[in-house]
């Protein structure tokens, strides 16, 4: 540990802005951005499924609100989403005064409630096309087994939609990872804020801006790998047989 | 023959053209648009404004023919190092990291920075213990921000925004306990002298230390343009010799930011 410190101390010597406190400032940002991709992603996803399903029904009075949401979310860019959310509710009188202030006061849950419905959008729409595209003869031999429509949709149709789903959902991840950049607008100190501080305080735009895309690269790299890995494993069956 | 005596003729006449830094009495001037009352337009779209009329009578000092350039802060000194235009004149404090890219001529003058708060709010400023946990919004990456950051660092909640309209109504809701911001923008953005603005001034102004305030604002070059920076710092010098910087400044300041003639 002490040689691998001494190493690292020799490496940033000389370095005017790589220092230990700019190179904190981006370990900050890289934290910052997992968590709020992270759990806006989970949630996203939670929110998408049931979404989904109401998004395929036949009654307009579900299908309807459903495809609204979906329309207006995937119809207006996700900078102006944070905006009306961070800066925007902060002028409906009095809500200062609601225990929704707890929540909007800090700048990570706005930040965190337009990212979810954004990719939470999103991801309906990519589930929803992806039940609508299960192989009829799937749904006709689920029916002549005399299974009702909850049985068939949690073991026919849900488990393979996923699995088609998977591909489209994988470049969704990656999309609102690189989305999250835009976090650093509302003052949260993602790797893209940290990358805009150093840059603004060394006037120095190729090294803040080089060093954060290349920590981007190894996240997007880190998806890519696994969503391959689950893609091997969840659609093994359609692989070619001697391939 | 002819084609290499073409080609080694042309490699001459680029070489000159780069090395020589400057030949002309053309100089463009960048300025970042608005920061009243040094630059602002008129609605008949001209720009004015104290810097706009420092910089025209310095130019015609140095017997030099200015044009001004519009260039948003960000990208300011980038640009005068890809040539975009020749020198800055837009408010730029002479700061070690800055020293390091542009070559500065003498300040022309330095402006106090001021904490601000809403008029509701009772924070005493000097005591530290009070301070903590409460959160303040500077703009990202400007001196304000560098002393908060030194100052405040374990103290405050810093937040940093790109602009200061938005730390304004951070304020007004809630969000935002205090602000430090550079005095003239003060005035413009919170209004803190009007008897019916929701914001107030509160402790002393600031200028101290030079380590993070610096020397003042100056006016930048490319490094190599030692010539050009020379007639300007001529120029400034001038001014205030002969009063004509001090009638241009009372003109638009109800306060005093000149500094020592020729103190760099």
């Amino acid at each position: 540990m002490e040689q691998l410190n001494a190493w690292f101390t020799e490496l940033l010597s000389g370095n005017a802005i790589f220092t230990a406190n700019t190179l904190g400032y981006y370990l900050d940002g890289l934290g910052s951005t997992v968590r709020l991709v992270f759990l806006s992603l989970i949630i996203g996803l939670v929110l998408a499924v049931p979404l989904a399903i109401a998004r395929g029904s036949r009654r307009k009075w579900i299908k309807w609100p459903v495809f609204l949401y979906t329309y207006v979310f995937r119809g207006t860019p996700l900078l102006i989403q944070l905006y009306l959310i961070y800066y925007g509710v902060v002028f409906i009188e009095g809500i200062q005064d609601t225990f929704l202030w707890a929540i909007l006061k800090d700048a990570f849950y706005p930040a965190l409630i337009a990212f979810t419905l954004n990719t939470a959008a999103y991801t309906t729409e990519i589930f929803h096309g992806a039940i609508k595209a299960t192989p009829r003869g799937e749904i006709e031999a689920a029916r002549a087994y005399g299974m009702s429509r909850a049985l068939m949709m949690r073991r026919i149709i849900m488990p393979s939609a996923f699995r088609r789903a998977l591909p489209a959902y994988g470049n969704e991840v990656i999309f609102m990872l690189h989305a999250s950049a835009i976090a650093s607008v509302v003052t949260i100190m993602d790797l893209t804020g940290a990358a805009r501080f150093v840059y603004a305080r060394f006037y120095a735009p190729f090294d803040a801006f080089l060093f954060v895309a290349a920590i981007y690269l190894c996240l997007t790299f880190a998806i890519l790998y696994l969503f391959r890995y689950l893609e091997k494993k969840l659609l093994a069956h359609l692989k070619p047989i001697n391939g | 023959m002819k084609k290499l005596l073409a080609l080694t003729l042309l490699g001459v006449v680029m070489t000159t053209a780069t090395a020589q830094a400057r030949d002309t009495d053309e100089v463009r001037l960048a300025i970042d648009v608005p920061y009243e009352p040094f630059v602002y337009r008129t609605p008949a779209g001209e720009l004015e404004g104290f810097e706009i009329d420092l910089g025209n009578e310095l130019c015609k000092r140095a017997n030099l023919n200015c044009t001004w350039v519009e260039q948003s802060w960000d990208g300011i000194i980038p640009g005068l190092l890809s040539r975009k235009y020749d020198a800055i004149l837009s408010s730029m404090a002479i700061t070690p990291e800055r020293e390091n890219q542009v070559l500065f001529s003498i300040p022309y003058y330095n402006t106090p920075s001021v904490w601000i708060t809403r008029r509701d709010r009772d924070i005493d400023i000097s005591d530290k213990d009070a301070l903590e946990g409460l959160s303040v919004g500077v703009q990202r990456g400007t001196i304000r921000d560098s002393y908060v950051t030194q100052m405040y660092g374990d103290t405050l909640d810093i937040h940093r925004y790109s602009s200061s309209q938005d730390v304004a109504n951070d304020l007004i809701s809630g969000r935002l306990d205090l602000s430090f911001e550079d005095y003239p923008l003060a005035v413009d953005t919170f209004h803190f002298k009007d008897d019916d603005s929701e914001f107030k001034k509160i402790g002393e102004s600031i200028k101290k230390p030079v380590s993070i305030f610096g020397k003042g604002a100056a006016m930048a070059f490319r490094k190599r343009d030692k010539e050009l920076a020379e007639k300007f710092n001529q120029a400034i010098r001038d001014v205030y010799a002969d009063g004509t910087y001090e009638k241009l400044m009372k003109q638009y300041f109800d306060y005093d930011l000149s500094l020592p003639v020729g103190e760099k």
